[in-house]
C-alpha cells in the first residue's frame, strides 16, 4: 500500500515539474511572495495602518540607495511617510485574499451554472446560457465599474472602506463568472454522454448527485488551469478598479491602489511609489500565468511533448 | 404471478417525420431464478426492451403503449423518483463495456458505496463492510485493498466483477445484462457467464440477459427470446430453441453458427441473405419475408401473430409457416 506521499513522489506532475525550469522558477518566487503575503505583519519593517507610527515629515523619501533615501526606508516613502516596503507587503496580502476569495465565489458561481446547464441541457441550458453571454459582451472592468458604483453609492463611502474587501470580491466574483460556467459546460457536454454517467443513472443516482460526484472530478483539469489565470485576472482587475478610485481606499491600499496614488507623483520625481508596486503586480502575474501555462500542458496528454 | 411480466410493451421515438415504432407488442415473463435469454441483431430493439424495463429510454423515445408489472406494480407509471427507488435497487442493469461504465476519477469503494447509500440509510462503515462481502462474491482477492484502487488499475474482467459487484450490492431481485461480456475475450467471458448463472441461483435472482451470441444463450439460459425489427418472433426454452428451431429467422441464425445444422469444416457458413430493414422502412407483412426461405404471398401482406404452436409445449412463434410445424 502507497501512501498518498509516496505516490505524489512517483507521479507525472512532479516529474515534469522537475524538468520544468520555468515552472520551478516561477513556483518558487509564487511561494515566496505568497508567504511575504501571508507573513507581512511580521516581515515588515512597520505597520502601515498604524497611524502613530507614521510621519508626514517622512513623506516622498526616495530609495534608501539614493540620495536623501534614508536607510530606515529601503524602497523609499509614498506620500503620507508609509514605508514602502511594508506598504507593498500588505498591499500584496489585500490583492492576493480578494483574487483568491473572488476566484473561489466565480468557481462557486460559474461551476454550478456550468454543470447545470450542460447536464439538464434544453431551455434550462439556453437560459443560463445567453446569460453568460450577454454578461460576456461587456468588458468585465465595466460590470464590475458598474457594480462598485451601485455599491459605494448603496452604502456611502465611509461604510464602503470598511467593507472594501468583500465587497471586491463579490464584484470581481460576480463580473467574471461567466469564463467558469462556459468551460465546464463545455466539458460537460463531452463528459455526459459516456458510459459512467448512463451506469449512474442506472444504479438511481439522482442527477445532482451524478452532476456534482460524477461529472465534476471529470472536467476538472480545465477548471484547475482556469483558475490559475482567473486568479491573476482577479488581482489585475482589483488593481485596475483600484487605479480608477474604485478599489481599496488609501488608509488601507492594495497593489492597484498604490500604483494608482503614486501616478499623481510620477512626474514630480517620486517614481518609485508607482515602480516598486507595479514591478510586484507585474512579477506575480506572470509567475501565475506560467504557471498556469505549465499546468495546461501537464493536465493535457494530448500536448505531452515526450 | 411472475416476477416481471411485460405485456404488448410499445416503445416509439418521436422523429421530425412521425413516430419510429422501436418496439412492438412485446410481451414476456422472467420469473425468480429464472434465466431469460434476449437475442437479435443489431437494431432488433433488445438494448430498448432491457432499458424500457427500469424506464430509461433516453429522449425522444418513450413507451407508448403497454404494461410492466413488476412484483404487480406498473413500472410505466410511476413517477422519476419513485423509479429512482427500484433502478439499482430492486433491478440492476450491467452494461457491455466495463472500459467505460466506472468513473475513472473515483475510486471503486466510493462508487460501491455511493450505490448503496443511494437507496438504504446506513453508515459509511456499513456500506464499505457489505462493498467487501459484495466484492468476496464475486470472487475479487483482497477486496479490502482493492476498494481503494481507481478503475485503471484494474483487467477488463476484475472490472466487470466489478461491476456485476455493484449491481448486486443492493441485493435486487433482477439483473438486467446488456450484452456483458461482449467487450471481453473468451476465457473471460465464460467465467462471468459461470459467475452470473451462480449469482442468480445463489442470490435468488431473474437474470435478463441481452446477447447476439446464441452461444453464450444456449449456455446460461433457460427461456430464449428472438427478436427482430423490434417484435419477438419466437419465445422458447432454450433447449428446444436449440435442438429445434421453428421460425426461420432463428433456424438461419442456428444454421450461421459454426458447427451447427448443415455447418461443418467442408461447407462453408451459411448466411442469411440481406440484412434487418431499418426500422423506418419495414415492408407489410412479416417484417422478415424479403429475407426468407419459406416466403409465400401470405408473408408479404399479412403480419404473422406470434401464437402457441400445438405439439411444442409452451413455444410461440410468430410465422405463417414456422419450421417442422405438422400441416393437417
Amino acid at each position: 500500500m502507497q501512501t498518498r506521499r509516496q505516490k505524489f513522489k512517483k507521479s507525472y506532475l512532479l516529474y515534469s515539474f522537475k524538468r520544468d525550469k520555468v515552472a520551478m522558477v516561477s513556483f518558487s518566487i509564487l511561494a515566496l511572495l505568497l508567504l511575504a503575503a501571508l507573513f507581512a505583519p511580521l516581515l515588515a519593517p512597520y505597520n502601515p495602518y498604524d497611524p502613530t507610527v507614521i510621519d508626514i515629515m517622512d513623506s516622498e523619501l526616495p530609495p534608501s540607495w539614493m540620495e536623501e533615501g534614508e536607510p530606515r526606508f529601503f524602497l523609499g516613502t509614498d506620500i503620507q511617510g508609509r514605508d514602502l516596503v511594508s506598504t507593498m507587503l500588505y498591499g500584496l496580502r489585500i490583492s492576493v485574499l480578494i483574487g483568491i476569495g473572488a476566484v473561489i465565489l466565480q468557481a462557486v458561481i460559474g461551476i454550478s451554472v456550468g454543470l447545470t446547464a450542460g447536464y439538464l441541457g434544453g431551455k434550462i441550458d439556453a437560459v443560463l446560457m445567453r446569460i453568460a453571454d450577454v454578461q460576456l459582451s461587456f468588458s468585465t472592468l465595466m460590470v464590475a465599474i458598474i457594480v462598485s458604483a451601485i455599491v459605494q453609492l448603496s452604502f456611502g463611502v465611509g461604510r464602503y472602506e470598511q467593507l472594501a474587501v468583500p465587497i471586491l470580491i463579490v464584484i470581481i466574483g460576480i463580473a467574471e463568472w461567466p469564463q467558469y460556467a462556459r468551460t465546464v459546460r463545455a466539458s460537460v457536454l463531452g463528459e455526459k454522454n459516456k458510459e459512467y454517467v448512463e451506469a449512474a443513472r442506472v444504479v438511481g443516482l439522482d442527477s445532482r448527485r451524478i452532476m456534482f460526484s460524477h461529472i465534476l472530478p471529470n472536467t476538472l483539469s480545465p477548471v484547475l488551469v482556469i483558475s490559475t489565470v482567473q486568479v491573476a485576472n482577479a488581482v489585475m482587475s482589483e488593481a485596475a478598479l483600484s487605479f480608477l478610485g474604485l478599489g481599496m481606499p488609501v488608509s488601507k491600499p492594495s497593489i492597484g491602489s498604490l500604483i494608482d496614488a503614486g501616478f499623481e507623483y510620477i512626474f514630480s520625481g517620486a517614481w518609485w511609489i508607482t515602480f516598486f508596486p507595479a514591478v510586484l503586480l507585474i512579477v506575480f502575474i506572470l509567475v501565475i500565468n506560467l504557471l498556469g501555462d505549465w499546468l495546461r500542458d501537464v493536465l493535457n496528454p494530448k500536448l505531452y511533448k515526450g | 404471478m411472475s416476477l416481471l411480466e411485460v405485456k404488448n410493451l410499445e416503445v416509439s421515438f418521436a422523429l421530425r417525420h412521425g413516430d419510429l415504432v422501436a418496439l412492438n407488442d412485446v410481451s414476456f415473463t422472467l420469473d425468480k431464478r429464472e434465466r431469460l435469454g434476449v437475442v437479435g441483431e443489431s437494431g432488433a430493439g433488445k438494448s430498448v426492451t432491457g432499458f424500457a424495463v427500469i424506464n430509461l429510454i433516453s429522449k425522444p423515445g418513450r413507451i407508448s403503449k403497454g404494461e410492466i408489472l413488476f412484483d404487480g406494480q406498473r413500472l410505466d407509471q410511476l413517477s422519476e423518483k419513485e423509479m429512482r427507488e427500484i433502478r439499482g435497487n430492486r433491478i440492476s442493469m450491467i452494461f457491455q463495456d466495463p472500459m467505460m461504465t466506472l468513473n475513472p476519477v473515483l475510486t471503486i469503494g466510493t462508487q460501491m458505496v455511493e450505490t448503496l447509500k443511494a437507496h438504504r440509510k446506513i453508515s459509511t462503515q456499513e456500506a464499505r463492510e457489505i462493498a467487501i462481502s459484495k466484492l468476496e462474491l464475486v470472487h475479487i482477492p483482497s477486496p479490502e485493498r482493492r476498494l481503494t484502487q481507481y478503475p485503471h488499475e484494474f483487467s477488463g474482467g476484475m472490472r466487470q466483477r466489478i461491476i456485476i459487484a455493484i449491481a448486486l450490492i443492493t441485493e435486487p431481485a433482477i439483473i438486467i445484462a446488456d450484452e456483458p461480456t461482449t467487450a471481453l475475450d473468451v476465457t473471460i467471458q465464460a467465467e462471468i457467464m459461470d459467475l452470473l448463472t451462480e449469482l442468480c441461483n445463489s442470490q435468488d435472482m431473474g437474470l435478463m440477459l441481452i446477447t447476439h451470441d446464441l452461444g453464450v444463450v444456449a449456455e446460461v439460459t433457460e427461456r430464449v427470446l428472438v427478436m427482430y425489427a423490434g417484435k419477438i418472433i419466437e419465445n422458447a426454452k432454450t433447449a428446444d430453441l436449440v435442438a429445434n428451431p421453428m421460425h426461420p429467422y432463428t433456424k438461419g441464425l442456428m444454421n450461421a453458427l459454426p458447427g451447427h445444422g448443415t455447418c461443418d469444416r467442408d461447407n462453408r457458413l451459411q448466411q442469411i441473405p440481406g440484412s434487418m430493414p431499418n426500422l423506418t422502412e419495414i415492408a407489410p407483412g412479416c417484417s422478415f419475408h424479403p429475407r426468407c426461405d419459406f416466403c409465400q404471398d401470405i408473408c408479404k401482406e399479412t403480419a404473422p401473430e406470434l401464437r402457441k404452436i400445438a405439439g411444442s409445449g409452451d413455444r410461440l412463434v410468430s410465422c405463417h409457416f414456422p419450421v417442422g410445424e405438422q400441416v393437417q
